[in-house]
């Protein structure tokens, strides 16, 4: 189900205010976020943010694609590596 | 047999039915087009007139994405989700389904035929 349009994006402010206020002073720092539900707003692009993954955090760097997704998109929470294969047991 | 839309025959089928056969025109915008076009949607493609024909690939062409153009830019839109790494570019590159449907089992639309791995040894008596 979308959200609502007439709510807007959902951004944490927090995570907003700290954009904003490295946007103002010009720098360019990694942000650690746990809010994965945040959607990417415009300002964002060309930021680094550490997003949590539950376990760690995965650095994404947003591009201008990225726009309107969320950062839990891009820091997967599940780690799959395929089956092991039976000769290779106990290698891992 | 008439050519609509570039490599597209529609046979002498109902008009609705016929045009259905472009990629990228369904029921409904079938229907839409036969009404803009003021052609009934029982009348068979074969008994156009020349102009009727003509009036509907107009309408085709200035109002609907059909066809190698929307075939590509839902490519593109599939590229894009890859190239940017979210988690659904993911699941298109290992073809899976992307929208959390359970992949223990079913899921043959997007993972294809069943590939058997291991063949499990008989319990010996």
């Amino acid at each position: 189900m979308a959200r609502s349009l007439k709510k807007g994006p959902y951004i944490d402010f927090r995570l907003s205010n700290k954009v904003d206020a490295m946007n103002e002073g010009g720098k360019k720092t990694v942000i650690k976020t746990w809010s994965r539900r945040s959607m990417i707003s415009p300002e964002f692009v060309g930021h680094t943010f550490a997003v949590h993954n539950g376990n760690k955090f995965i650095p994404v760097y947003v591009t201008e694609n990225m726009v309107g997704h969320k950062f839990g998109e891009f820091a997967p929470t599940r780690t799959y590596k395929g089956h092991i294969n039976k000769k290779d047991k106990g290698k891992r | 047999m008439a050519r609509i839309s570039g490599v597209d025959i529609p046979s002498n089928k109902r008009g609705v039915v016929a045009l259905t056969y472009i990629f990228g025109i369904g029921n409904s915008s079938a229907a839409q087009i036969l009404a803009k076009a003021e052609i009934s949607e029982d009348k068979r493609v074969k008994d156009w007139t020349d102009e009727e024909a003509q009036a509907v690939r107009n309408i085709i062409a200035e109002e609907f994405k059909t066809e190698g153009v929307l075939k590509s830019e839902v490519q593109m839109n599939i590229k894009r989700l890859m190239d940017i790494g979210c988690y659904r570019g993911l699941r298109h590159r290992k073809g899976l389904p992307l929208r959390g449907q359970r992949t223990k089992n079913n899921s043959r639309t997007r993972k294809g035929k069943r590939k058997t791995v291991a063949n499990k040894k008989k319990a010996v008596k």
